[in-house]
């Protein structure tokens, strides 16, 4: 055989076995066995010796050819290989994608502070400030600054917990008006404030009633407050607690420290206003208490009513999420089942 | 107060439905929840004249009667009442008829006979047992006079009627009357009411010959007055009469009873009768009760009076609770022949203390609480006369008998438009709120002043409400209409709406604590009284309700921990058994020489069972005393305090586990607990193993912040060395970390546990700890020869000092 059938001979079958090399770790060895110093390719180049000077660079370069094709090869069986190996260990890695992910353990905020939270948040980007009241209050505070006098029926003993004869279980945040409007100098702009915290009655606790509750009082006092900003201010608050599409109806009502005194009604945000069981089929839905301040109020707390006015509203957090949640026992609020707790979870 | 639209419309014009009224007036005035028909669900009965009355020959009750219903002939119709009797005008149900709860009247033959027919008692045809006369209660009811026999017994029984429910706010009781519900109907449609008071025909015998009357104390009855009417006779009252009442809800008794109801829901002006004839020494006093005095009130029950009552009394007794409730002693019976009628003004506050002190609140009690219409005391008791002369043939004696008096004269308000518009945000014009004020039948001449109209409104006193200018100006928002009213937002000077520190201070130790698994919890703030034993973080004096409600909540929380367990309990119970909650809120602290006790801010939570549950992955993971204590570690480094936080198992409470409980410190001072509830107290209290800590914030509010100034990211590599050290198990950790802190020289940034052993292959009374040291020089490289020697001095000092052997 020459040395050409020679090298032709070692490139066909040297291709075969590359290409059927089934590990990168074969694939090796056949590179280090054909293409090292003691393989058969260099091997056959030792035999050039005897071949004529002007065969040699003939034979050479067809040598070094069978050798390039062959470097060739085996860098694509490589890459073949190496392929198949990263398929076979993404193989390897698959999981089911459909099994549960790690539970990752949160805390949930209770519904009525994510009620409050929002109110505050609301009224702050209008630029009220957050005043925390007492909830031990002077009687003072609590009713005589209001303008419910002594003999009012609203101080009963039956509806109020009193500690002695000045102190008591605050029955509204309206207390923190009467104190804030004492001491806000309106030399140095307006009052605008939302209270919340939570409030007691005398009340025995069923489905609808709870002798600790929540309100948030909100209170405008500056020389140029009307109603209607009232209405406006109530109107994008329903909007902003129960969906842009709420209407408020006012309806006249009756709390001392106000005057005119109106109950607010929003539309039905279940029903848009058509009538359901949440409204009572009356398409409203009764949720707060507002109205001007009343002079009294004012002048108990030094400030000039002639000069000065504004409003104040009081809203309930807990009837505001049992509404909007639909939740039908106060008491759920207070006894912290977590089951009930965590379905809060998400935002509302 | 219950407003019959029938009524109402005799008084005013309506030009509405009453539904239609009941929607407008809820929003301009007075809300109506609700509106009865009382003929709902009714139909076929009608007036029937009882001809005849025989035995039923199989029944020792029944009767068989030829009844008149206006045919041709007479209908038999078997009846069981005792009172039946030939000559009656009475309710027929008719074959075919529907009576209470849609009952169906059918033909048929009882026990033989035939029956065509149900003669009815009125709570057969919807009357509620408070309403029907009593005199019938035993049997069907029978007309006071002739009807015809055929004709509509519902109309006659004044059932075609609309009642609505006028639930007015204390204000507004100016509407407990029917003539002030006119006034406010008629002002919501613009049409002025009509009221036909004739004059009262007196006798030639004067009254104060027949009775003396005085008050003690007009501020106990500003006004007072009575009125004799003699020789009347005691019966029933025309039916239009009993119509009156029975759809105001008042149940019918006789005619002079029924007079003094009719008055109050006509005037809204409460009114007494009395027996003449059992008023001893014929000398009435409004007085205050005296001591160890007592009065059987009409309802038959006795009362020991005290001090604050105001008692009605005559030479020798009390014969009525002032506003309240007359006495029995002095009660009409179907023998009195001369009437005493009182009307009056009460102190409000009087009345409404006595009638809550004896439970006899009533529709007169509460109309003295919220007040009368002081204008018409003397026209209400004149027309009382009149009826009973009209209605129980008496004669009215000449003159009233006035202890007291008040004028009832209007009250004059100026008000400026500009004001009105003002309040309102509105452009009202001069004349639409002239109309206004005209329509509310207020007095009103206008006068213009700098392109201002100046209103003189004249406010009668059955609108006693109104007394202010703001009042006035809720009569024109109301009657204008809410919902014309623009909606603005206020236009002033711009103000900046934050939180506090505090606030956001509260708030973001919210969310860290939600993040780390928590959920908010909010409990009863008041107390039972054993929940402030234990779990107290400053020491208080007890601040207890006057007068609880339950013993369960008397008194004001000390700490937050037991609404938490008591949460823990609930959950238990439901078989919830891994909980994780907190509360965030006040605790009420006293000292002893204080009236009122501070708030102060805290936090608290309860952990229980596992924290995350287990899953597929991995296994459940149990709360532990270093889960309850690594949540108040990363809630407490957020506060970046420049103070030291260390944790000491000192000055523990009684209920919690001595050998897994910590007291919290900020540089020396206790704010906070964590750890585990006493085994013992866990048992006791029906609790799981149950971890819990708790923290005062106040301190923390105002304690000093760590240094805010960025540090750049190092720019030289740390070197770390790991040391493992074999030591008394009396050795605690932290008595470790200051040995190694204050050797560890200048550049020890770090020094990290990394694993504890305790256990039988080591020595007794020993256990192995393991510290990961990290140096880190600032500013240059350090240096293998720097390092080993500052960990030298660790070493050292760790086996000088605390003994330790280096493994």
């Amino acid at each position: 055989m020459s040395l050409q059938d020679r090298l032709l001979a070692l490139k066909q079958e040297n291709q075969k076995r590359i290409e059927e090399s089934k590990e990168l770790g074969d694939l090796d060895k056949i590179r280090v066995n054909l293409l090292g110093k003691k393989g058969p390719i260099t091997e056959v180049l030792r035999g050039m010796r005897d071949l004529e000077a002007s065969e040699r660079p003939k034979v050479g370069a067809f040598a070094n050819a069978v050798r390039d094709e062959l470097k060739e090869a085996i860098e694509q069986q490589k890459k073949v290989l190496e392929q198949q190996e990263i398929a076979a260990k993404l193989a390897k890695e698959t999981v089911d994608v459909t099994l549960p992910g790690s539970p990752v353990r949160t805390g949930t905020p209770h519904i009525l502070q994510q009620t409050i939270d929002d109110l505050e948040d609301f009224f702050m980007g209008m630029g009220y400030q957050v005043v925390d009241g007492y909830e031990v209050e002077e009687d003072h505070y609590n009713f005589e600054m209001l303008n419910i006098p002594a003999d009012h029926p609203a101080r009963d003993m039956q509806d109020t917990f009193y500690i002695d004869q000045q102190l008591l279980m605050r029955t509204q945040t309206s207390a923190s008006q009467a104190r804030t409007l004492e001491h806000h100098d309106f030399a140095k702009g307006p009052l605008k404030m939302v209270s919340p915290g939570r409030v007691y009655r005398r009340d025995t606790d069923d489905a609808t009633h709870s002798h600790q509750f929540h309100q948030m009082e909100g209170l405008v006092i500056d020389k140029h407050i009307t109603m209607a900003d009232l209405k406006g201010t109530l109107l994008a608050m329903a909007k902003h607690v129960l969906g842009a599409e709420r209407k408020i109806r006012l309806r006249p009502s009756y709390f001392p420290f106000t005057e005119p005194s109106v109950e607010v009604d929003i539309s039905c945000f279940k029903c848009g206003g058509a009538g359901c069981s949440v409204c009572k089929y009356s398409g409203w839905i009764e949720v707060l208490g507002a109205g001007m301040v009343h002079p009294n109020v004012l002048t108990a707390a030094g400030v000039d009513p002639e000069v000065y006015g504004g409003f104040a509203f009081g809203v309930g957090p807990d009837r505001l999420a049992m509404l909007k949640y639909g939740v039908d026992d106060i008491r759920a609020f207070y006894t912290n089942d977590v089951r009930f707790l965590e379905q809060f979870q998400t935002e509302g | 107060m219950d407003v019959s639209y029938n009524w109402l419309k005799e008084l005013v014009d309506v030009p509405v439905s009453p539904e239609e009224l009941a929607d407008k007036v809820s929003v301009t005035g007075i809300e109506v929840p609700g509106i009865v028909r009382p003929d709902a669900g009714l139909k076929n009965i009608v007036i029937g004249h009882v001809e005849s009355v025989k035995a039923h020959p199989d029944s020792d009750h029944l009767r068989i009667c030829q009844v008149d219903v206006g045919e041709e002939e007479l209908r038999q119709i078997i009846c069981g009442a005792p009172n039946v009797a030939a000559g009656q005008t009475v309710i027929v149900a008719m074959p075919g008829a529907r009576i209470k709860d849609n009952v169906k009247i059918k033909k048929g033959k009882i026990r033989g006979e035939i029956s065509n027919g149900m003669l009815c008692a009125l709570q057969e045809i919807g009357f509620s047992d408070s309403i029907a006369p009593k005199k019938y209660s035993d049997g069907i009811y029978v007309f006071s006079e002739a009807l015809k026999p055929g004709s509509d017994a519902l109309e006659a029984l004044g059932m075609h009627d609309a009642i609505l429910d006028f639930d007015i706010t204390p204000n507004r009781a100016d509407t407990l009357g029917m003539r002030g519900a006119a006034w406010e109907v008629g002002a919501t449609y613009g049409n002025k009411p009509h009221f036909d008071d004739a004059p009262v025909v007196e006798g030639a015998t004067p009254a104060d010959s027949l009775l003396s009357v005085s008050v003690d104390d007009a501020k106990d009855a500003p006004s007072y007055n009575l009125r004799i009417v003699r020789n009347v006779k005691i019966g029933d009252s025309p039916l239009w009469l009993q119509k009156r009442l029975w759809n105001a809800g008042i149940r019918p008794l006789n005619n002079i009873v029924d007079i003094t109801n009719y008055i109050m829901i006509y005037f809204g002006q409460p009114m007494h009768a009395f027996d003449y004839d059992k008023v001893a020494g014929h000398k009435v006093q409004v007085r205050r009760a005296r001591a160890g005095e007592s009065l059987t009130t009409l309802d038959g029950n006795d009362h020991e009076l005290v001090r604050d009552d105001i008692v009605i009394a005559d030479a020798d007794k009390a014969i009525g609770l002032a506003g309240v409730m007359g006495g029995l002693n002095s009660e009409i019976t179907k023998d009195t022949t001369t009437v005493v009628f009182e009307s009056a003004l009460f102190n409000h506050a009087n009345v409404r203390k006595t009638a809550q002190r004896y439970n006899l609140r009533s529709q007169a009690s509460s109309r003295f609480e919220k007040g009368i219409d002081q204008s018409n005391i003397g026209l209400a008791l004149d027309t009382a006369s009149r009826l009973a002369s009209e209605l129980a043939g008496g004669d009215v004696a000449k003159g009233v008998l006035t202890a007291t008096s008040v004028s009832g004269a209007p009250v004059v308000i100026d008000i400026k438009l500009s004001r009105i518009n003002h309040v309102l945000g509105t452009e009202l014009s001069a004349k639409a709120v002239a109309d206004i004020f005209d329509r509310l039948g207020f007095g009103v001449t206008t006068k213009d002043e700098d392109g201002d109209t100046i209103y003189t409104v004249s406010v009668p006193a059955r609108r006693w409400d109104i007394s202010i200018v703001p009042d006035l100006i809720e009569e024109v928002a109301r009657l204008y209409g809410y919902d014309k009213l623009p909606s603005t937002l206020p236009e002033s000077t711009l103000t900046v709406g934050v939180l506090n520190p505090t606030q956001s201070r509260i708030r973001r130790s919210r969310k860290l604590l939600e993040a780390a698994g928590l959920d908010q919890a909010i409990t009863y703030a008041l107390r039972g009284g054993n929940d402030n034993e234990h779990f107290a973080l400053e020491t208080s004096s007890r601040t207890a309700l006057a007068w609880p409600m339950t013993v369960d909540h008397q008194d004001l929380r000390e700490n937050l921990v037991m609404g938490l367990l008591d949460a823990v309990r609930y959950n238990g119970k439901r078989g919830e058994t891994d909980v994780a909650l907190y509360e965030q809120g006040r605790v009420f602290i006293r000292s002893t020489d204080q009236k009122r006790p501070a708030e102060h801010e805290y936090l608290a939570g309860v952990l229980t069972g596992n924290l995350v549950p287990s899953n597929w992955q991995h296994g459940a993971k149990k709360v532990d005393f270093f889960v309850a204590k690594g949540i108040v570690e990363h809630l407490l480094e957020d506060f970046n305090l420049a103070g030291t936080v260390t944790y000491a198992a000192k000055d523990l409470d009684g209920a919690m586990h001595p050998g897994q409980s910590a007291s919290i410190y900020l540089d020396g001072q206790r704010i906070g607990l964590v750890g585990r509830l006493h085994p013992a107290y866990e048992a006791q209290n029906d609790l799981p193993e149950t971890f819990i800590f708790e923290l005062n914030l106040e301190p923390l509010f105002v304690a000093a912040r760590g240094d805010k100034t960025a540090i750049p990211a190092p720019k030289f590599p740390s070197m770390t060395r790991d040391i493992a050290i074999l030591i008394s198990d009396k050795v605690s950790n932290a008595e470790i970390l200051d040995v190694i802190n204050s050797v560890g020289g200048k550049y020890l940034q770090n020094v990290q546990l990394f694993d504890v052993y305790t256990g039988n292959k080591l020595p007794a009374h020993t256990k192995s700890l393991a510290y990961t040291l990290t140096y880190l020089n600032p500013e240059a490289t350090l240096t293998e020869e720097t390092v080993e020697n500052a960990f030298g001095e660790v070493k050292s000092a760790l086996q000088a000092q605390l003994d330790a052997q280096i493994r």
